[in-house]
């Protein structure tokens, strides 16, 4: 469906013999917010590694606006308008703040309603125009999840994946992050927030797929799960 | 003139030289991490291919930068061919490199043959330049120049460019290299026949002093290694402080203790290996 920003059918991953992700198929409509949960080892990271090309699935498919991803490399997915944040931030520790931008630097496609570059980074995360000219390795885990989402705008994508962009800070940063996460939401982006804290977004969410031992579990959108009232904690654990 | 003073001249200009041929390994190990023991061959063969464009009488400089050119393509082939189906497998890359390195050997023993052939320095630059008592020659002068020069680039280009900052993002972690686009792959490709590309052109630069002969390229090899473990792999600025160490090393140490020149050579890498593993001025992976 042309209106599909990101769309998984049938996604069969391994790591090695281990068969990681079976049968996961979800949709991202364009400009939604779609909240992937799952407990630790559902399979979220590798449905991220396979949508950016890291882990060619062996059976199934991805599509970008329509247009299948198959046997892309990562960096031609990258040219397709899908940018990640990956779990744990993985900045470029060797590079400056300045450098970790520039290098994923893309031009907006013609038309696109917003234009990212290093000035407009800095401007919407001040803290990282004040720490510039420092090694990326020296900031602070919040200051390095900014430089991380930064780094994904600047490539301008229309896909926006974010692993646990809230994992290990302190609770005003996770707040700031999830401000920025609503504002690009608002701008028009496509997002698949994955989050083990269900609390976090349920409420940002226009979709909610959940993930267990690889399979998808739960499939709705967010409305419809809040009114039915879903157990979340018999699909999540206990938080 | 006196004996300390020609040896200094003479070390400097050496070290010129060494920083030409090391450079590249440098680079090649410290940003690839591929151990390539061909290095030597690519100076040697720069040093034959600049033989055959001066006999065909091209000018100098220009036969250096064509011999350059030629092995950072024949540097190319090598990396597409066989290094890059061998990432990450530093023992299949050290027994390729090394058989290449030996075929190469014996065919430029096929195409030159097996008496030393010398290469003549440009003849504004065959006279030397006196500078108060001290006579300095010409060639060894305007080497210590390239070389600077050379070493003012590569640093900029590594430290100071956007693609720069790409290829030393594929050394900090090139899965996410990847993911936000940039081509690791062709970026070391390039950084591969830029190393090679350098040796060749050292080669001839070298050649007026050592001149081309079968076996320079095993008598470079070590070189390139001593310079390298000094200085610490991936930083040009040990690389530029390694050569000049080892040029003075080597160069005073024959002189003194002929007997003995390889122990002083290799004797304070051992200890750097052992004192600091990562070289005076490399870091540790992080
Ligand atoms: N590189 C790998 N090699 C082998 N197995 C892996 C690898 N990465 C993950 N796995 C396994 O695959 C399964 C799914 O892992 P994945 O990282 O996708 O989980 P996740 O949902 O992201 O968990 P978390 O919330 O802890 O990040 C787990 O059982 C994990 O142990
Ligand atoms: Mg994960």
């Amino acid at each position: 469906m042309a209106s599909d920003a990101l769309s998984l059918e049938g996604i069969d991953a391994y790591y090695g013999d281990s068969h990681v992700l079976q049968g996961v198929s979800f949709r991202l409509g364009e400009g939604h917010l779609l909240g992937l949960l799952g407990r630790n080892g559902a399979g979220k990271t590798t449905s991220m590694s396979v949508i950016v090309g890291l882990l060619p699935p062996r059976r199934g498919r991805v599509s970008v606006f329509g247009k299948p991803l198959q046997g892309l490399p990562p960096e031609m997915i990258a040219a397709t308008g899908i940018a990640l944040v990956p779990q744990g931030r993985r900045v470029f520790r060797n590079l400056t703040v300045r450098e970790n931008l520039i290098v994923a630097a893309r031009p907006a496609p013609k038309g696109a309603p917003t234009s990212w570059s290093v000035e407009a980074v800095f401007q919407a995360f001040p803290r990282l125009g004040e720490r510039h000219k420092q090694s990326a390795g020296v900031l602070s885990g919040g200051e390095q999840q900014m430089l991380a989402i930064g780094r994904a705008l600047m490539s301008n994508p229309k896909v926006l994946l974010m692993d646990e962009p809230s994992e290990g800070l302190a609770p005003q940063i996770v707040a700031e992050v999830m401000r920025t996460i609503r504002r690009l939401k608002e701008q028009g982006l496509s997002i698949v927030l994955v989050e083990q804290n269900a609390n976090l977004v349920v409420d940002l969410a226009d979709d909610v797929v959940i993930l267990n031992s690889g399979r998808v579990a739960v499939d709705k959108t967010a409305a419809a799960l809040k009114s039915e009232g879903i157990d979340l904690h018999q699909h999540l654990g206990v938080f | 003139m006196n004996l300390w003073v020609i040896l200094a001249i003479n070390s400097v200009a050496l070290g010129g030289l060494l920083f030409l041929l090391s450079a590249g390994f440098s680079l090649i190990f410290g940003l690839m991490r591929i151990p390539n023991l061909a290095h030597g061959s690519f100076f040697m063969l720069g040093a034959y291919l600049g033989v055959t464009f001066l006999r065909i009488g091209t000018n100098f400089w220009l036969a250096a930068i064509l011999s350059g050119l030629g092995i950072a393509l024949l540097g190319g082939i090598i990396e597409r061919l066989f290094l890059r189906r061998l990432q990450g497998q530093e023992l299949a890359q050290v027994l390729v490199t090394l058989g290449l390195s030996f075929m190469f050997a014996d065919i430029s023993l096929m195409i030159w043959g097996g008496d030393p052939i010398p290469l003549s320095a440009p003849s504004a630059l065959q006279g030397a330049m006196q500078v108060g008592s001290i006579v300095f020659p010409s060639y060894r002068l305007a080497i210590v120049l390239v070389a600077a020069v050379i070493a003012a680039v590569l640093w900029i280009m590594i430290d100071r460019t956007r693609l720069g900052a790409m290829i030393r993002a594929g050394v900090d972690d090139a899965q996410m290299a990847r993911v936000v686009g940039i081509r690791v792959s062709r970026l070391s490709s390039l950084i591969f026949c830029l190393g090679a590309g350098l040796a060749g052109f050292g080669g001839v630069m070298g050649g007026p002093i050592f001149s081309a002969y079968p076996g320079l390229d095993g008598d470079m090899l070590p070189l390139a290694l001593i310079v390298v473990i000094l200085g610490g792999t991936g930083s040009l600025v040990g690389t530029l402080v390694g050569s000049f160490v080892v040029a003075f090393l080597y160069n005073y140490g024959q002189a003194l203790f002929p007997e003995l020149a390889y122990v002083i050579l290799f004797l304070p890498m051992l200890v750097v290996l052992l004192i600091r593993p990562q070289g005076l001025f490399g870091r540790l992976p992080t």
